[in-house]
């Protein structure tokens, strides 16, 4: 229950950050994505047992803050999980590899999932500019802020879920 | 018998015959210099001993009071520096205000409710403004916002304290505008955050520096608000229409108070619309 709880002032100073400090210094036309960032750090720690309801959790708080449609952040930060489940499995032995690598493959797939259904709804895109103002700065945004949202996880996720002694 | 009297009480006779003569001497002011120059000294001994003693021997009554003296004065000074910094914040804002009210003053035909911009949308896809008033302050869905410099976008949803504003450099977002030459266009806007006028007829005369304000057309904005200006202009012999970039007057990226318009009512076109047929 309490890593749950803890959830929600995380993300929700995630979210104040990701809607007033992180537009104010783009990267041509792209942003970071803090929360994504803090889904994919705490989801590939091995003790992290509720990775799946911090992702619903900061879903629903970017649905209900942003125009986008409310299942497009709950679906991409899912997506996001899901790889970083996947790959904390395989290559666990090497974390700060493992986050960069998911970092790298979630930005992009969360944001192309966004941008294709705002494409088929309508929204005049340009997907060249999309790809190279938006999705890659965005990316590399993220991928720069990987390593310090890692290693504040990591701490967190041994407060949260302390080693267990054999006696 | 008196003899022995005296003889026995002598000093006693002397003693009241001293004091009838000091009290007669008193009495009649005689004695007044010599009681002066025997009191002065005394009293500035007095004096002394005194001051010293509420100076040095009871000091703990007097350092309580000054140690509240000191509490009170710290905490008036902390109260007074919140105050200073406070002040010092509303003076960063007090020109961005200034000029919203120069511009309320002299379009009084419009009323206005001034708000502070809070936040933006988390995705780098969408243009949209978060605002710190909404429907308790009489907002509703489809009100324009401007601020000193020019049109900013409209209210597209609205909760009890904040409202959301889009922008005009969102991309799903069309603005009908009028050209200074004659001619209508529509301003649109993209995910880069620039804006381009599209839907310029051929014949129409489009140069660089031209004004564009809205035409109001559509329903969705007042006219006659300042959107941008012309910075170049795409004609092709080919095509049906011309485009052009548009430079736009307000500057989105350092944007903090904006100003509503709330007496303007948007007219909702979609009865008029033709019904999709299957």
């Amino acid at each position: 229950m309490f890593p749950t709880l803890l959830a929600i002032p995380i993300l929700l100073l995630a979210l104040m950050l990701q809607t007033v400090l992180l537009p104010t210094v783009p990267l041509l036309s792209g942003y970071a994505d803090l929360i994504l960032v803090i889904l994919v750090a705490w989801a590939l720690q091995d003790r992290v047992k509720h990775a799946w309801l911090w992702t619903l959790i900061a879903g629903a708080m970017m649905a209900a803050v942003s125009a986008l449609p409310p299942y497009l952040p709950i679906t991409g930060y899912l997506l996001v999980t899901l790889i970083a489940r996947l790959v904390r499995r395989r290559i666990w032995q090497t974390p700060i590899l493992a986050m960069f690598g998911v970092t790298f493959v979630g930005s992009l797939v969360s944001q192309i999932l966004i941008l294709a259904v705002l494409y088929v709804q309508g929204t005049p895109f340009k997907l060249l500019d999309c790809l190279n103002l938006v999705i890659l700065p965005g990316t590399l945004l993220n991928l720069l802020l990987a390593l310090p949202v890692h290693a504040l996880i990591v701490d967190l996720a041994r407060w949260v879920y302390p080693e267990e002694v054999e006696i | 018998m008196i003899k022995t009297v005296l003889q026995q009480y002598w000093r006693v006779v002397i003693g009241a015959l001293l004091a009838a003569g000091l009290l007669f001497l008193a009495l009649s002011g005689y004695l007044a210099p010599v009681i002066h120059a025997v009191s002065t000294p005394l009293v500035t001994v007095q004096t002394w001993v005194a001051t010293r003693y509420y100076t040095l021997i009871r000091p703990s009554a007097d350092a309580t009071q000054l140690v509240q003296e000191n509490e009170s004065l710290r905490s008036d000074n902390a109260r007074l520096r919140n105050q200073i910094l406070s002040l010092q914040e509303q003076q960063k804002d007090a020109p961005a205000l200034y000029s919203l009210l120069k511009i309320a003053r002299t379009t009084s035909d419009s009323s206005y409710i001034a708000a502070l911009v809070i936040g933006r949308d988390p995705s780098p896809f969408l243009r949209y403004l978060f605002i710190n008033q909404g429907s308790d302050a009489g907002l509703r869905r489809g009100m324009p916002v401007t601020t000193d410099q020019g049109l900013a976008g409209r209210i597209v949803s609205v909760s009890a304290e904040a409202a959301q504003v889009q922008l005009i450099t969102d991309t799903s977002s069309a603005v009908n505008v009028q050209l200074p030459k004659g001619g209508n266009a529509v301003l649109t806007g993209s995910v880069t955050g620039d804006i381009t006028l599209e839907m310029i007829p051929q014949e129409a005369q489009v140069s660089p520096n031209d004004l564009v304000i809205t035409s109001g057309l559509g329903g969705s904005y007042p006219p006659n608000l300042v959107v941008g200006r012309v910075v170049g202009v795409r004609k092709e012999q080919t095509a049906l229409f011309q485009s052009a970039a548009v430079q736009p007057a307000v500057q989105f990226g350092n944007i903090r108070w904006v100003l509503v318009i709330t007496d303007f009512k948007p007219v909702d076109l979609t009865p008029l619309l033709p019904a999709v047929q299957p």
